[in-house]
């Protein structure tokens, strides 16, 4: 009972925290007029917009929804084929001395390149279509799967192993009922950061590379100056980003039970 | 005669360790941690290894285990050379080594699972073990929500489940408080009357030496090697303030107190 009321409690908290910011920010704009609206539109005004954008296509030529549809496809497909990969790859090397030595002077070199630097790589070769965001975002993911699996596995605890070896576990019983579930919540922790990234890096290249997607929004805005739009694609990202945490979040609570229950 | 006479004596003997040392060779040179130590486990009895903290005991146990092996001298478990880990050689740690995303039925029934025992006929030995420690009703929490002494019944029911020849006891106790220490070794003791196995358990707590053991071999600090032997026949359930066990308390002690 008690818990149930410090819960409801907390929520109001939360709420409340985002009516703050947005009164703050109506009591700039709108009342205390700091920033004329052209420049910093007031919160009614992009929620206007907001349900604007959701049935008319200009001024950048679709609505909101196709945007966050472009952009959401084409997000997921890089983060689907890096967890694909990196997650597999970083058990692998984290198990396999071989794998480890073989792909790590790769994965170094590699892993300094911010996302954005392969753009024009990408853009020479493929165009400013699907292929090269695509890729850009798998860069991404796949290197958060991969140093966080293998962290994971790593964490391993030799009694655990052990305890395996007393009942005659073989490899791959080690790694699949030992080693990876001791993984599992690194292993989503790479999931949820990479999807992370991944958001962030495509909206990123869709302000270089693009035709449409929330990036391509808000960069169209801006040509026309058009803040009320950017706010609105700033926060459809913003909100879209918080909710794929969350749902992944659900999935890790579900699948890693036990391991991080208090 | 004498090959007759020899095969009655193995019969009996469990495990055999004879002049095994462990060396560990670290960046700042040769570490021994065990030197000339001997031993012999008979069937069914209660042997404690007592020694004082970080002296190779656990090293011991180890590589009776089969996780380690030995740089030199010869270890047999039932008349052969050890070499790697076993089911009929079961391990209790310190740390329970329990798995967290496992219940308490799944981490019972880990080793029927691996011995591919079908899920029915395992659960119901595994239950057998969890009502033996008494936890009846657990089942299904997860090691999390279990307090420390209850983790420590799941792994001694974890051991005790594949029907060990041979329990190994690593400190099972080491890291629980002093009223729970107290309880789980009356738990051990009625656990053992019940199902009999050879136990080699370690410590570096006298009065649970003495409360446990048939017989304790007593320690030198590192590198580990046997100082001392005592046959323990004071009736079962040891009084703790009884004048035979304070007696012999007292003596040990000093004895343990020589070696540091």
């Amino acid at each position: 009972m008690k818990q149930k009321n410090n819960n409801t409690k907390y929520f109001c908290i939360s709420v409340a925290s985002v009516c703050t910011v947005i009164i703050i920010w109506y009591l700039c704009i709108n009342v205390f007029h700091m920033k004329s609206e052209t420049v910093f539109p007031g919160p009614v005004k992009v929620f206007n917009t907001f349900l604007d954008k959701l049935h008319t296509k200009a001024p950048d030529g679709a609505t909101l929804q196709a945007h966050l549809w472009s952009s959401i496809k084409v997000a997921l497909l890089g983060y689907a084929l890096g967890a694909i990969v990196g997650v597999p790859l970083g058990i692998a090397m984290a198990w396999n001395k071989w794998v480890d030595r073989f792909v790590r002077p790769l994965f170094d070199l590699i892993r300094p390149i911010p996302g954005l630097a392969w753009i024009p790589m990408f853009i020479l070769l493929f165009g400013i279509g699907i292929t090269s965001k695509a890729l850009v975002i798998f860069l991404g993911a796949l290197i958060a799967c991969i140093v966080n699996s293998y962290t994971g596995i790593r964490q391993t605890k030799e009694t655990h192993l052990w305890v395996g070896d007393v009942f005659g576990a073989s490899d791959s019983q080690k790694l699949f009922k030992i080693a990876i579930p001791t993984a599992l919540p690194m292993i989503f922790t790479g999931l949820r950061v990479a999807l992370g990234t991944s958001w962030t890096a495509l909206v990123a290249a869709e302000l270089l590379a693009s035709t449409k997607g929330l990036g391509y929004m808000i960069q169209q805005a801006r040509a026309i100056s058009r803040p009320d739009i950017i706010i609105v694609g700033m926060l459809a990202i913003g909100a879209v980003g918080a909710v794929f945490d969350a749902l992944l979040h659900l999935v890790e609570i579900h699948v890693a039970k036990g391991m991080n229950a208090k | 005669m004498p090959m007759e006479q020899e095969r009655k004596i193995n019969h009996n003997i469990i495990v055999e360790c004879k002049d095994v040392s462990k060396t560990f060779i670290t960046p700042e040179g040769e570490h021994p941690v065990v030197k000339n130590f001997e031993l012999e486990a008979r069937e069914n009895e209660f042997l404690v290894l007592f020694g004082p903290g970080q002296c190779g005991k656990t090293t011991i146990i180890n590589m009776i285990a089969g996780f380690e092996k030995a740089t030199v001298g010869s270890m047999k478990f039932m008349g052969k050379e050890i070499t790697k880990p076993d089911p009929s050689r079961g391990v209790v740690f310190q740390s329970t080594a329990l798995f967290p995303w496992m219940t308490t039925m799944g981490n019972v029934e880990y080793g029927l699972k691996m011995a591919g025992v079908p899920k029915a006929e395992r659960q119901k030995r595994a239950q057998k073990y969890i009502d033996l420690v008494g936890l009846n009703g657990f089942e299904k929490s997860f090691p999390v929500q279990l307090s420390g002494g209850m983790r420590q019944r799941v792994g001694i029911a974890r051991a005790y489940c594949n029907e060990p020849k041979l329990m190994l006891m690593d400190e099972p106790f080491g890291a629980l408080d002093a009223q729970t220490r107290y309880l789980m070794q009356e738990e051990l003791q009625r656990i053992w009357e019940a199902e009999k196995r050879t136990v080699i358990f370690v410590t570096n707590n006298i009065e649970e030496a003495l409360y446990l053991a048939d017989r304790i071999l007593v320690l030198t600090n590192c590198p580990a090697t046997v100082k001392k032997e005592y046959i323990i026949d004071l009736p079962r359930p040891r009084n703790l303030v009884s004048p035979e066990f304070l007696a012999l308390r007292k003596e040990i002690t000093s004895v343990l107190d020589s070696t540091l």
